[in-house]
């Protein structure tokens, strides 16, 4: 009975979602463009997919995915685990966090692997490359990106350090590529940044970090539970742009080999 | 064309089949992480097993049909709006669309108007704000009205970029710099939100209509790659919220 509900609230939070942009597109259709959209039906039986399968995908999310992360979060950064046990354990030393880095790496790879948004992208960028840019690489490497983004914004809560200073760093690496990547892919890298962070990640991300800023002596939630997002949308630029890099370097590699054998 | 999307014939049956199974492999990953954690590391019973493995599968249905609704009518949706307005030739028409776009689906986002309540908390935790629900009402209220503003204009000028062919990584570096450089001036309590601000602006619905949109652009108009030039929208969608938000720091609280 509660998920009946949930779905029918999940069901009007979408369709608020959808509303302008079907408000949007509507008045540009009959008003600017006023001509028949192609293939109308198919994009409302389409539209309806969107609708009733984000609802359902957001409603198992709600009921299953979300509290069980956060249970988990909450689990994983408990002293009494933290201790494994053990009486002495010095909680403001970053290395007493070991399973979280590991849990902070995996969920954050799980879950970008899961976004809907990153998927669309994958897609798209497929379809425009001929097939040069496959689906799952890209998935995979963005994916290793917020598994690297969101262990090393956990080990920031725990020791504390500026956010500033980590993201600056990132920046900075990431204009340091930008002048050697191929050109192609740079568009697509930093896209990649923005599509990581939708429905799935951010509320377990963010659960993750408001756990650990809590645990952690000394540290404000309020503030210090922050950026982990900021974390998981920087390091998919720096694992794309170096993926576009080996990608050209052995291509050119291979290039050059047949011809010193000559 | 006819359309039979419940017509329960075995060709249906195998095509639901295998989105089922992409979409389950999608969600493999989240399973095995969790299984692994609480199996090796927590050692704990999960609480409502039975109520978990049916929102599963809601996730896995859900996600099937919202990647078959994304090819059937997102995606077109985007493109044929790229098509009908380069067509009309009104740069106007296009500038208007493309600020609409990001600014009305940004404004009522659910997850921008909790960051929004959060900001103000701060900000009164903070003693930036007075302690008055009016005053942090407003404060919030125009944090959203920045972010959804900074959206607008992000996809305005991202297919500006497009029309006119400005190299990307000039604008983002750029941008870059000019972060780093308002985070030098900007109040703590804000430069936290304002990072964030830029990732949660993307919602699920949005990245695949401006990812069309752009690359529909890119492929009409001559001269254009829509590899090169189609992608990019996204990234000033959450580069220009930071910005924005720290701006708006800096002009509420002052430096």
């Amino acid at each position: 009975m509660i998920l009946v509900i949930d779905f029918f609230k999940t069901l009007l939070l979408t369709s608020r979602d959808l509303l302008p942009i079907v408000l949007l597109f509507g008045f540009f259709q009959l008003v600017v463009i006023r001509q028949p959209v192609p293939n109308l039906a198919r994009i409302l039986v389409g539209s309806l997919y969107v609708l009733i399968g984000l609802t359902l995908f957001l409603t198992g999310l709600e009921d299953a995915l979300f509290p069980l992360g956060k249970i988990m979060a909450e689990q994983l950064t408990h002293p009494d685990l933290l201790g494994n046990g053990s009486a002495v354990l010095d909680l403001t030393d970053w290395k007493s966090y070991g399973w979280i880095y590991l849990f902070a790496a995996t969920i954050g790879f799980a879950t970008t692997i899961a976004e809907p948004s990153l998927i669309a992208v994958a897609f798209k960028a497929r379809e425009v490359s001929g097939g040069a840019i496959s689906e799952w690489g890209l998935r995979i490497t963005v994916a290793i990106g917020v598994a690297f983004g969101i262990s090393l914004g956990a080990f920031r809560i725990v020791t504390g350090t500026p956010l500033y200073l980590y993201i600056m760093a990132g920046y900075m690496i990431v204009i340091i590529q930008t002048f050697f990547a191929p050109k192609t892919l740079i568009p697509l890298a930093y896209d990649s940044g923005g599509v990581t962070t939708s429905t799935v990640t951010v509320p377990i991300v963010a659960a993750l970090g408001l756990g650990l800023s809590a645990a952690v002596p000394g540290r404000n939630p309020a503030i210090d539970g922050f950026g982990l997002i900021a974390f998981a949308s920087l390091f998919p630029i720096i694992t794309v742009l170096a993926y576009a890099q080996c990608a050209q370097w052995l291509s050119t590699r291979a290039l050059m080999k047949p011809r010193k054998e000559k | 064309m006819k359309m039979a999307p419940f017509l329960l014939n075995s060709k249906t049956i195998s095509f639901v089949l295998g989105k089922l199974r992409q979409s389950a492999t999608d969600l493999l990953p989240i399973v095995l992480v969790i299984a692994f954690f609480q199996l090796v590391v927590i050692r704990q019973p999960l609480p409502q097993l039975g109520e978990m493995l049916f929102g599963a599968l809601l996730v896995l249905i859900g996600l099937s049909m919202f990647i078959q609704g994304l090819e059937m009518a997102l995606f077109p949706i985007g493109e044929n709006m790229a098509y009908a307005l380069s067509r009309k030739g009104s740069l106007f028409w296009l500038m208007l669309f493309a600020f609409s776009l990001g600014f009305s689906t940004t404004v009522a986002e659910p997850a921008l108007i909790a960051i929004a309540k959060e900001a103000a908390q701060i900000a009164m935790e903070g003693g930036l704000l007075a302690d008055d629900p009016k005053t942090m009402a407003s404060y919030a209220f125009g944090l959203r009205m920045t972010v959804a503003f900074s959206v607008g204009f992000a996809i305005l000028l991202g297919v500006l970029r497009i029309l006119l062919n400005w190299p990307i990584h000039y604008l983002i570096i750029g941008g870059y710099i000019l972060v780093m450089l308002i985070t030098t001036i900007a109040p703590a309590e804000i430069v936290g939100i304002a990072y964030d601000a830029g990732g949660v602006t993307t919602s699920t619905i949005t990245v695949p209509l401006v990812t069309a949109l752009g690359v529909g652009l890119a492929t009409v108009i001559r001269g254009r790659n829509p590899l090169l030039d189609g992608f990019g929208l996204i990234a000033f969608a959450s580069l220009l919220p930071m910005m924005f938000v720290m701006g708006y720091g800096v002009v509420v609280f002052g430096i």
